[in-house]
């Protein structure tokens, strides 16, 4: 059966695909977020958007926990050194793999290519065996 | 010229809005969710699937038509990533990717995302992240400059 959790999630993964093609179309850039996230890091006035790109998504989470949402979104609770280990992971990964699952995912599997069907096979069998370890091997 | 550049800066924001407001409608800035999906051994949570889901195919449906263009609507090309082959660095990066995923439960548009819950975890992933970033991009630069001077 079909849940509200399930729809909601469906909508979300609309509005995205619908926000990589808009940033297509237009601006002919593709909305991975690690490529725009490394691009703001060039500070050049050409990389504005990726500014207001990065504006933008801030803006949506607020419209949305602040103004749309019924319930609150639940906070997270994880040590610090496990945020910055995994930031830190995830920071070489992307830029060394060149993209994440929304470069890769959403963009780079609309394209059809190849690369980021790997990309995003790697990036999930990791990321499954990881949680598999730390919460069912290692006590979680 | 400043009208193009006002509009494509117009469409960052608006497609950046509908990115936020997908990832938190979806509950992607939920850590604990996402470490659901990723936890197949567990109580499982398919949320993930169906925002992936949704999201690609769209993609592969528009992506046909837009890519079919000469070009975008409004700048001269479009700015698509040009490696084809499957190499070294992204089967590895794409692993330690997975690795820091599935530790933290945040991938980098989630995480930016979730600031707006105004908690600390997002912004301790994102100076990790910064910090990750940054030190593999010097240590290419480190790496490039001195196969040079060997030569």
């Amino acid at each position: 059966m079909l849940e509200a959790s399930d729809l909601r999630a469906l909508g979300g993964g609309l509005l995205i695909g619908l926000s990589a093609t808009l940033l297509l179309l237009f601006n002919g850039q593709i909305a991975g977020i690690s490529g725009i996230v490394n691009g703001v890091m060039r500070f050049r006035t050409a990389e504005l958007w990726r500014w207001l790109f990065l504006l933008g998504m801030l803006g949506g989470g607020l419209l949305y926990e602040y103004g749309l949402a019924v319930e609150s979104t639940p906070l997270p609770d994880a040590p610090p050194w496990v945020m910055l280990l995994g930031g830190g992971l995830v920071g070489v990964g992307t830029r060394m793999g060149n993209g994440c699952t929304s470069g890769h995912g959403v963009c780079g599997l609309g394209r059809l290519s190849i690369r980021s069907l790997v990309a995003v096979l790697t990036f999930m069998a990791t990321a499954i065996a990881t949680v598999f370890i730390t919460r069912h091997l290692l006590n979680g | 010229m400043k009208q193009k550049i006002m509009k494509q800066n117009l469409i960052a924001l608006l497609s950046g809005l509908l990115f936020g407001l997908g990832l938190s409608l979806s509950q992607m800035i939920d850590r604990q969710r996402i470490l659901g999906f990723l936890d197949i051994a567990g109580n499982w949570d398919r949320s993930l699937l169906f925002v992936l889901g949704g999201a690609v195919t769209v993609t592969v449906i528009s992506f046909r038509f837009v890519l079919n263009r000469s070009k975008p609507l409004l700048v001269e090309r479009f700015r698509l990533p040009t490696k084809q082959d499957i190499d070294a660095p992204l089967v590895l990066g794409s692993a330690l990717f997975g690795i820091g995923w599935g530790i933290s439960g945040y991938c980098p548009g989630p995480a930016i995302t979730a600031l707006v819950l105004g908690h600390s975890n997002p912004v301790l992933f994102l100076i990790g992240l910064l910090i990750g970033s940054i030190a593999y991009g010097v240590s290419q630069k480190a790496s490039t400059s001195s196969s040079l001077k060997v030569e």
